[in-house]
């Protein structure tokens, strides 16, 4: 048997290896030009010590004020969720192609994609500009932000429909809201509530953080804790932030239980 | 001949089914009652809009060089060494999370918590802890990129990993290799395709991240954002925000090309 014949069973991959040495040299050059260097990383993790120091023991003593800003920032999540989702559902409708002639879907998935390009926080902020400091901003960002997300979803699962039941509406002659009731929601109703329970927690977690460019919710309170040096403080806020937002998730999951069985 | 009557849930689901949405109401209802929102100023908002992209309007395109562009690349920078460090931090995780790899139930636990915790702190709170300790700057907005990104990578590559067909891990068990060849020849060819589609779907995210975690001094673009809208310079707020559409525009564009030709 000739040495040729005989196949390595892993044979070294050259192109592999060159990606591999090319990403190291890029760390590399990264590194250097973003200024990192180990002495200011020791220095770090001795401020780490001492910041993680002053956050101990959380200081619980202002729970009023906490309290009320976790119920802002849960009625921001509650509103926008609501707000969004109604939004969404006729938005994804229009942008679905198998429905919708070329003309609708294509500013319905226009829309969609503006509303997604932008980071909520840019949202906010520029929503805190338009309407003024508050919850009103934050629930304006939620709002857009849900449309991004759950009107694409919507929208690719209605593209993902059977059509059967659409045509046999059709040839019945059933008019084109009774197609819409009758043929495609039931289809794509138990995702729908998926998308909107994933949404919901989104929101949660994303209205913790709309406050700190002003736009409501607890968000606000955190960065002034923390610009204020109040270690203690911020460390409740940090609790109760994650407490929140795993209630949420908690409360998700009970939603996605009882509607998939 | 007594008529049956079909149904497709049963009474109890239909009472939780029910509940839910009289639960979801009922938040709503109260939600909106109680919110501090002042009318007067949804009603003026599409004045208020209008009036604030004229400011916009155009653009102060001279203000690229002297102030953009180098804050762009940092956050690019940002972007791919925030993503770089969150799969090395995520690689243990992931691996301590796979119940076929670490058959350890407290382990298990163990990296479920990190997951968890990373995924629950938001992108912005991190950077606002990483600023004090780190200062402000680009080191700060690039380990907080790295830590918030441990949940979402750690998650998905440990579901890579738990996924894996055990027959070419069984076969090089019998045949006596050593743990870092099974890591390296039986698990790592399986779960790469996952790895590298959830590095660039990560990237794509990061890139968004970071360019506004310089709102709380983390270093990027956000910074320049910041300060410009602060100065009241809308003209040059307007360029900043162009520019940030531009590169998650591009990020997108790479992902989906890069996705395209490796899976």
């Amino acid at each position: 048997m000739s040495a040729a014949a005989v196949r390595r069973p892993f044979k070294a991959n050259w192109g592999a290896r060159i990606g591999w040495v090319l990403l190291a040299l890029y760390c590399v050059y990264a590194t250097w030009s973003l200024d990192f260097s180990w002495a200011r990383f020791v220095s770090g993790l001795d401020n780490g010590a001492r910041f993680l120091g002053a956050m101990f023991p959380p200081e619980f003593t202002r729970w009023r004020m906490l309290v009320d800003n976790l119920i802002e920032t849960l009625e921001i999540a509650v509103i926008a969720s609501a707000f969004g989702v109604a939004f969404s559902l006729p938005i994804g409708l229009v942008a679905a192609r198998n429905l919708m002639p070329t003309w609708a879907t294509w500013p319905a998935r226009t829309l969609i994609a503006i509303c997604r390009s932008f980071h909520p926080v840019i949202f906010a902020i520029l929503f805190v500009k338009a309407v003024g400091f508050g919850p009103l901003a934050g629930i304006i960002t939620l709002v857009f932000a849900s449309i991004g997300f759950i009107g694409k979803l919507f929208a690719e699962a209605i593209e993902e429909i059977s059509l059967k039941p659409v045509e046999a509406c059709r040839a019945a002659g059933a008019p084109f809201m009774s197609v819409i009731f009758m043929a495609v929601l039931p289809q794509v109703l138990n995702r729908f509530i998926g998308f909107a329970t994933y949404q919901f927690d989104a929101n949660l977690r994303n209205s913790t953080m709309v406050g700190i460019v002003g736009a409501g919710g607890i968000g606000g309170t955190l960065f002034a804790a923390f610009q204020r040096f109040d270690y203690d403080f911020l460390a409740a806020i940090l609790l109760s932030i994650i407490a929140l937002v795993m209630l949420g998730e908690y409360l998700a999951s009970i939603v996605k239980a009882v509607f998939n069985d | 001949m007594t008529s049956r009557k079909w149904e497709r849930f049963t009474p109890l689901q239909r009472l939780a089914r029910f509940s839910v949405f009289l639960a979801a109401g009922i938040a709503l209802a109260v939600s909106l009652r109680t919110v501090h929102v002042v009318p007067e100023f949804l009603y003026d908002a599409p004045t208020q809009m209008a009036d604030m992209f004229s400011r916009m309007w155009p653009p102060d395109t001279g203000y690229y060089w002297t102030g953009v562009h180098s804050s762009l690349v940092e956050t690019m920078h940002i972007a791919g060494m925030g993503t770089i460090l969150a799969l090395i931090l995520a690689l243990p995780v992931a691996l301590m999370a796979a119940r076929n790899i670490t058959p350890v139930p407290a382990l298990n636990w163990l990296a479920k918590l990190i997951l968890v915790s990373s995924r629950s702190v938001n992108t912005l709170v991190w950077a606002i802890l990483f600023v004090a300790v780190f200062g402000p700057g680009a080191l700060a907005g690039t380990i907080a990129i790295g830590f918030r990104s441990i949940g979402f990578c750690g998650k998905l590559l440990g579901e890579a990993l738990e996924e894996c067909n055990p027959g070419p891990i069984e076969a090089l068990k019998a045949a006596g290799a050593p743990w870092t060849s099974i890591i390296l020849k039986g698990y790592w060819p399986q779960v790469a395709p996952a790895f590298w589609g959830i590095s660039l779907f990560r990237w794509d995210i990061n890139v968004r991240e970071s360019a506004v975690i310089g709102l709380v001094g983390a270093g990027g673009i956000g910074m320049a954002l910041d300060t410009a809208i602060n100065l009241f310079r809308w003209n040059q707020v307007a360029l900043i925000l162009l520019c940030i559409f531009a590169i998650v525009i591009v990020a997108e564009i790479v992902v989906t090309k890069i996705r395209q030709r490796i899976i």
